[in-house]
């Protein structure tokens, strides 16, 4: 396998992360590099092997449904690049 | 005092011999020493430190000390502490004052002890040689001119240069033992859900545990007992009783069957480290232990398999980081989109970038089959290995790095030769094993070399036992950089 450099370009598109020009090329040699690694685990049969997704076998815990923590907003919202009102601000999505 | 142990400090506090206020004044003076060539710390606040070691001391004064009050230590800047600058090593939180405290850092606050500051590492976790934090390479207090290993290598340098007893770190794939091999100290990853992660700024969840790193075992004990137990913020965290780490500590260790894994002393192994690694084994033969040889026949998959698992949980762990809630947000973009794009390209650096691009082709439709659930597959092959091995052991044993600390920039050009120095480490927490590192000897030049000790689930009071017998019958841990 081998990544193109639109697969790089839509990856990062997914990924929400720019790629300046020029370094989609850098990048997918370095991924290829990576991926020739990964390759190893395809000659392994694992048929009939269940997938491991965690490390203990235990089951998610439950809790009663009600409110256990307090309004922090303005604390939490201290640090955030642009606030009004309590909400966050970006750039306008709906006309 | 430098050099004293948890205990010794304990003890030198609670018969006055020392205060908790000028324990910190001597480490942070050392901090402002030293720090500025080691680059092992992102945030000292003395005024902080102090403040804390005052509240220490009046309470020690009251009689309501603890066996840690009044000692202070280094967090990684992985743990979010309220106050605090917490920046995961990244520009992207390079403007975050956490609001809150992790489950370790209220665990160590409720103990009393002091801290000191915020360790360098690797951004967000990923890398081996603390070469990956946008604050700059962490150089390690045996050699500058090499790496102190990663991702705590801040920690593992602050440690080993005595600007702090001991300090937090964590492990995802090797980010306690390697940097405790390479540094000359004793670190100790938990098993997976013994130590909770609730503010722990998550990399590769199903992988990520916190623990100590310290001088010596015990004091690694020690440090254990203050941050493991339940924590119902945390969905994975293990609901146990408490367990005293240091009440096996004086066990003898005869008749201790410790496997050999034919794997770890394959090819790949340098051959300093290979001489030092078993010497300490045969220390382990004279102090009474058995060794039994082991196989894990898929051990050389943990590293392809954890490059598919450990990016994958990344790219979904990180896409939080959007420049919107807090961090970095571009200073100029057009749209929505182009908001996030561009405060991601910036904020993030290289080897981050390369994580989530992996993680978010191997999680894309049409791959998710052949990379994500087949590594997967591969990571239930090497746990059951990790089960058939302990049926004929109490501990395995092998190197902690294949080689010694390696050259500041020697690897920094190639991911995938940096992914193989974590070779011996990836398989533990796949499979979610306790395992820790302790120092052995010294290989080439004069580095440290760390013997890995891997335990069962739950078995962190027995490896802690192991290590601490050998700590009584040898010095290498006792073996600081001159300074």
């Amino acid at each position: 396998m081998s990544l193109s450099l639109d697969q790089v370009q839509r990856i990062a598109e997914l990924a929400r992360i720019e790629l300046a020009p020029g370094e989609a090329e850098q990048t997918r040699d370095q991924l290829n590099g990576i991926f020739v690694l990964i390759e190893e685990m395809q000659a392994v049969d694992t048929a009939g092997v269940e997938p491991m997704a965690h490390a203990q076998d235990v089951a998610q815990r439950l809790r009663e449904d009600r409110a256990v923590e307090t309004d922090r907003h303005q604390a939490f919202q201290k640090g955030a690049p642009e606030v009004e009102a309590g909400l966050y601000l970006v750039p306008k999505v709906i006309e | 005092m430098i050099n004293a142990s948890l205990k010794e400090l304990a003890a030198a506090l609670a018969a006055k011999q020392v205060s908790s206020l000028e324990l910190a004044t001597l480490f942070l003076e050392r901090i402002a020493q030293f720090n500025p060539a080691l680059n092992a710390f992102i945030t000292v606040d003395g005024e902080k430190s102090l403040a804390m070691a005052r509240e220490a001391d009046a309470r020690i004064a009251r009689g309501e000390g603890g066996p840690l009050t009044g000692i202070p230590i280094a967090h990684k800047d992985i743990f979010c502490a309220e106050g605090w600058l917490t920046t995961c090593g990244s520009k992207m939180l390079s403007n975050f004052v956490s609001p809150y405290d992790a489950t370790v850092i209220e665990r160590f606050k409720a103990a009393g002890t002091v801290t000191l500051g915020k360790t360098n590492m690797d951004e967000f976790a990923m890398g081996s040689s603390n070469e990956t934090s946008f604050y700059g390479p962490v150089k390690n207090p045996w050699d500058p001119a090499v790496v102190p290993g990663g991702s705590s290598g801040g920690s593992a340098a602050a440690v080993s240069a005595r600007l702090t007893p001991a300090a937090t770190g964590t492990d995802t794939g090797g980010s306690i033992r390697q940097p405790a091999a390479l540094c000359g100290l004793t670190g100790l990853k938990p098993t997976y859900g013994v130590v909770s992660r609730y503010g722990m700024i998550a990399f590769a969840s199903s992988l990520d545990q916190a623990g100590p790193m310290a001088k010596s075992a015990e004091d690694c004990a020690l440090m254990l007992n203050a941050m493991a137990g339940f924590d119902a913020r945390d969905s994975t965290s293990l609901e146990r009783e408490a367990e005293d780490y240091t009440r096996d500590l004086g066990q003898p260790l005869a008749g201790l069957r410790v496997g050999l894994p034919k794997e770890f002393f394959a090819e790949g192994l340098s051959a300093d480290v290979a001489q030092a690694v078993e010497a300490a084994i045969a220390e382990y033969r004279r102090l009474g232990a058995v060794t039994v040889d082991v196989s894990l026949p898929n051990m050389n998959l943990s590293v392809p398999a954890y490059y598919v698992i450990a990016p994958a949980e990344a790219s979904s762990n990180l896409s939080r980081f959007d420049g919107v809630r807090y961090g970095w947000r571009a200073p100029q973009y057009g749209d929505l989109a182009d908001m996030y794009c561009k405060s991601r390209a910036q904020g993030f650096g290289a080897e981050v970038k390369r994580r989530i691009l992996i993680g978010t082709y191997v999680l894309s439709h049409g791959y998710y089959d052949a990379y994500y659930l087949q590594a997967q597959r591969i990571r239930r092959l090497i746990a059951r290995d990790f089960v058939e091995a302990f049926r004929q052991c109490d501990l395995i044993m092998g190197p902690t790095s294949p080689t010694v600390a390696f050259a500041l920039g020697d690897k920094a050009g190639d991911p995938v030769q940096m992914y193989l120095s974590d070779i011996y480490t990836i398989a533990v927490n796949l499979a979610g094993l306790p395992g820790m590192s302790i120092p052995c000897g010294f290989g080439n030049q004069g580095r440290p070399v760390g013997l890995q000790i891997i335990g069962n689930y739950f078995g962190e009071a027995r490896m802690l036992n192991a290590a601490h017998q050998y700590q009584l019958a040898t010095d290498w841990h006792r073996r600081a950089p001159t300074r």
